[in-house]
């Protein structure tokens, strides 16, 4: 199996702030990989180093073998990488149908408008949209927009998937329908990489787990291996609840 | 080489002044990110309540304190009229919405008084060194500007208000939470911009004539020296101003007056492009 | 198919009745209205396609209109080409600078490119004014033998209001082509949110640039034919920030970023205007009432006309655009 994504030494600074520091891991075809730390820890900062929002201060990002380093976004997400934000980013006056659409038309296969509504439809069904295709973007209530962030994604074709907290926010059924939804899209043989708080989620979905803290590499391993890790449980120590539920779901 | 020191240190004194209007517009950009764009109508006005105080018997610098008192109130009836619904909607909105209170306020300035040139009849003397005299208007606008910047320093950083203003400007949501009221801020911040677009335009006037039209110079200069100064930035307003003034005591000597105004946008649009935070931003982070 | 969709013919049928109003009884008057009114069209529907689509204002859009009107009359007065080539040959011209111009302020966002755009149109104004071949600050007269070729004087007023006309139309098409392809999609996407545009693959520097680029050809085809027909071009009407500024208040009455709102909302301010400078208070006033219509829009009806009507009729979003 090959790394679809390869961070090595990636470092950035901003002014005095060492957001992440020497970070590398990899993301093997095919599997959900977990980015899981303490709050603070440069998780979302390395997800703009990989999409191209900043340009990392030191160390590169190899997408399928191609570096994408500093690439502006746009084109990385031609290149494949799609990715959804902590914050959802809606294009609020548009409907879910056109958002999706939007997606379809400028991601990986760059499709023309014709058929890039075929898979915009198809992408906003599967993530459980179907009855708001024509409803604006801005009136969906946040669960919604968060449904709609990853169709969006989705419907750009991706061959990495970046979901930044795509749980946040959601109440239990919604959170568990989610799951389902994550699962279906590693079906589909699309790589996912993937924030998330919630512990019991993100220990149940990644096949491997990496943690942050204070923007370096903290562990990596299984989710059985990195719960019990004694450095890992330590950096959770200062969010109690955190280490609670790392060590108890596992 | 001395004639162009002399042009230098005028340009200086005048700069203050441009550096005065310009801390009117980035007090409102940096507290609410909204651009004024009624900014030259205001200094407009400011020159109006110049000419017409000291047409019924005011001294000149005694209008100074009414106008900042009335641009005060303007600049918050203002706020109400055409930016309270505008705070947090797409910067479109806001330009569109200042910009149209502009259209209105210069429109009945033309219909009023059309393209006359006004000239405010006072004079001080000067102060003569060899050759050079530089003017006793410009020296005293100068010190103004200085006495007022240093009033509203006292404001922001030693009263209670003027700390509120800058936690909103900081932090809207945050000073909300502990219990700043907002909108209030919001409103006077944006009448202490008008406030001192204002007084700055009855500066000018003291020192040079004006039309109706002259606003858009005088706004224009004061987006050049932010830009140069760096946004939201009170004391880089000033230094930004008498960074302007500087070339225009450069260029003064050597370049027809209609090239400036060419020259200093050139610079703005410039600037924008290579140095987004301002120019005093390159200097601070080559501290760091 | 594009033929099936209303809106196609509705644009044909505005264009007809430009076309045949003033023939009926031969109305001069008519066509002078007429023809004031499609040069607000052209310049508020290209305005549109920035403002409209991506949400980025270019306050001076009327320098290409007066650029374009600089190098037709340059060009058929100095250098004697045909009106028509030397139209279409500034649009080219302007289109490529703008091109230029575009390089450098499109990277500005919202506000500072509005002020940038300002800056450009003051500074080539100032630069014109200073330009000696294109007689600086006096401007450049046409000698009525030019309108010889197009039948004379009287003939040629008909003929330019015709191209006119058709350019009117072209701009309608041509905003209305790019909103329902894939680049107008784009194109509102930026509008909408432009950072998560980017992230989901919109080309936005390409993107912007073209849009900019193709909001300037057509103004500055019509600069040519409307500072031809005057046969007198010079830079204070050339580069008239009121002219922009109108159209800017046409494209917000009538509804940003629909084909239709800037036709509207042109004939819309024309009745307005009509009325204002027959009555004797209100003729100082017109830029009074345009700010306040303006303000008015930006406060209760930021979709314009238009957006009120799609939000009482929501059925017609299927036939107007």
């Amino acid at each position: 199996m090959s790394a679809v994504l390869a961070v090595e030494r990636l470092s950035k600074r901003f002014g005095g702030l060492m957001a992440v520091n020497q970070l590398s891991f990899t993301v093997e075809e095919h599997e959900i990989l977990g980015l899981i730390g303490p709050n603070g820890a440069g998780k979302s900062t390395v997800f703009n180093l990989v999409n191209g929002v900043f340009p990392p201060s030191q160390g590169t990002v190899h997408f399928r073998g191609a570096d994408i380093t500093g690439m502006q976004p746009f084109r990385v997400a031609r290149a494949g990488l799609a990715r959804t934000h902590q914050i959802v980013q809606p294009l609020t006056e548009m409907t879910v149908l056109e958002n999706c659409i939007v997606g379809a038309c400028f991601g990986r296969e760059n499709l023309p408008l014709g058929k890039a509504r075929a898979t915009a439809r198809e992408a906003a069904v599967f993530v459980g949209l179907e009855q708001r295709l024509d409803t604006p973007a801005g009136q969906l209530t946040i669960a919604g927009k968060k449904r709609l962030e990853l169709a969006r994604a989705l419907a750009a074709e991706p061959t990495l998937l970046l979901l930044d907290e795509v749980l946040a926010g959601l109440n239990p059924t919604e959170v568990t329908h989610m799951i389902g939804v994550i699962r279906r899209i590693r079906e589909r043989g699309i790589t996912i990489l993937m924030i998330e708080h919630l512990m019991h989620a993100i220990m149940s979905l990644s096949d491997r787990i990496v943690v942050l803290n204070s923007g370096q590499l903290l562990a990596t391993g299984t989710p059985q291996e990195v719960a019990n890790d004694p450095a890992v449980i330590e950096a959770y120590l200062g969010d109690p609840k955190l280490a609670e539920q790392l060590q108890g779901d596992g | 080489m001395i004639g162009l020191l002399a042009s230098i240190v005028d340009g200086l004194l005048v700069g203050s002044v441009y550096g005065l209007a310009a801390m009117g517009i980035t007090l409102i950009w940096g507290v609410m990110d909204i651009i004024n764009l009624t900014h030259g109508a205001m200094i407009v006005a400011g020159m109006f309540a110049l000419y017409f105080l000291v047409g019924i018997g005011v001294p000149a610098y005694a209008a100074l304190p009414p106008v900042l008192v009335v641009g005060l109130m303007i600049g918050v009836a203002l706020y109400w009229i055409a930016v309270h619904r505008m705070v947090g909607r797409p910067p479109l909105m806001s330009l569109l919405s200042t910009f149209a209170v502009n259209l209105v306020l210069i429109g009945l300035g033309t219909a009023l008084w059309g393209t006359v040139l006004f000239n405010v009849q006072f004079s001080l003397p000067g102060f003569t060194l060899g050759r050079y005299t530089f003017p006793g208007t410009h020296l005293m606008a100068a010190a103004l500007t200085a006495v007022i910047a240093g009033l509203l320093y006292l404001f922001l950083y030693r009263t209670r208000t003027g700390k509120s203003v800058r936690a909103v400007a900081a932090n809207r949501e945050a000073a909300e939470l502990v219990g700043i009221p907002t909108t209030q801020v919001l409103s006077l911040a944006f009448g202490l911009g008008v406030a001192l677009a204002g007084v700055s335009g009855t500066l000018i006037a003291t020192m040079f004539p004006f039309t109706v039209l002259a606003g858009d110079a005088y706004q224009l200069k004061s987006f050049v020296v932010i830009v140069l100064g760096g946004i939201g930035n009170p004391t880089g307003a000033l230094i930004g101003g008498l960074a302007l003034g500087l070339l225009e005591g450069l260029l003064t000597p050597f370049v027809p007056v209609s090239w400036t105004l060419v020259i200093e946008f050139v610079l703005f649009v410039v600037v924008l492009i290579a140095v987004p935070g301002g120019l005093l931003t390159l200097a601070r982070s080559r501290r760091t | 198919m594009i033929f099936r969709r209303p809106f196609f013919w509705i644009i044909g049928l505005v264009m007809l009745v430009f076309a045949v109003a003033p023939l009926l009884g031969n109305d001069v008057q008519l066509r002078e209205s007429l023809l004031l009114a499609a040069v607000y069209i052209i310049l508020a529907s290209n305005l549109n396609i920035m403002l409209g689509y991506t949400g980025y204002v270019n306050f001076g859009c009327i320098v290409f209109f007066g650029l374009g009107g600089y190098f037709c009359v340059y060009l058929m007065g100095t250098l004697g080409w045909g009106l028509a080539i030397a139209a279409i040959a500034g649009g080219f011209a302007v289109s490529f600078l703008a091109f230029l111009f575009g390089l450098g302020i499109l990277r500005l966002r919202g506000a500072y490119f509005a002020l940038a755009t300002i800056g450009v149109n003051e500074g080539v104004q100032a630069f014109v004014s200073n330009f000696d071949p294109w007689g600086g600050s006096t401007g450049i007269y046409l000698s009525t033998e030019l309108f010889q070729p197009l039948g004379g004087p009287a003939r040629a007023l008909w003929v330019i209001y015709y191209l006119l006309v058709a350019v009117m139309g072209i701009s309608l098409y041509l905003s209305y082509f790019i909103k329902v392809s894939k680049f107008g999609l784009g194109l509102l996407a930026i509008g909408q949110n432009e950072d998560a545009a980017a992230v989901l693959g919109v080309p936005t520097p390409r993107y912007k640039a073209l849009a900019y680029c193709a909001s300037a050809f057509l103004p500055a085809v019509a600069g040519g034919l409307y500072f031809f027909k005057g046969a007198f071009i010079q830079p204070t009407d050339a580069f008239d920030l009121q002219f922009s500024t109108e159209a800017i208040v046409i494209a917000m009455l009538g509804g940003q970023g629909t084909v239709f709102g800037p036709a509207l909302g042109a004939y819309l301010y024309e009745e307005l205007r009509g009325w204002l400078l027959t009555s004797e208070t209100f003729s100082n006033f017109q830029l009074v009432i345009a700010g306040a219509l303006l303000l008015v829009i930006v406060l209760f009806a930021p979709g314009g006309l238009m957006g009120w009507l799609y939000g009482r009729w929501p059925r017609l979003r299927k036939i107007l655009e």
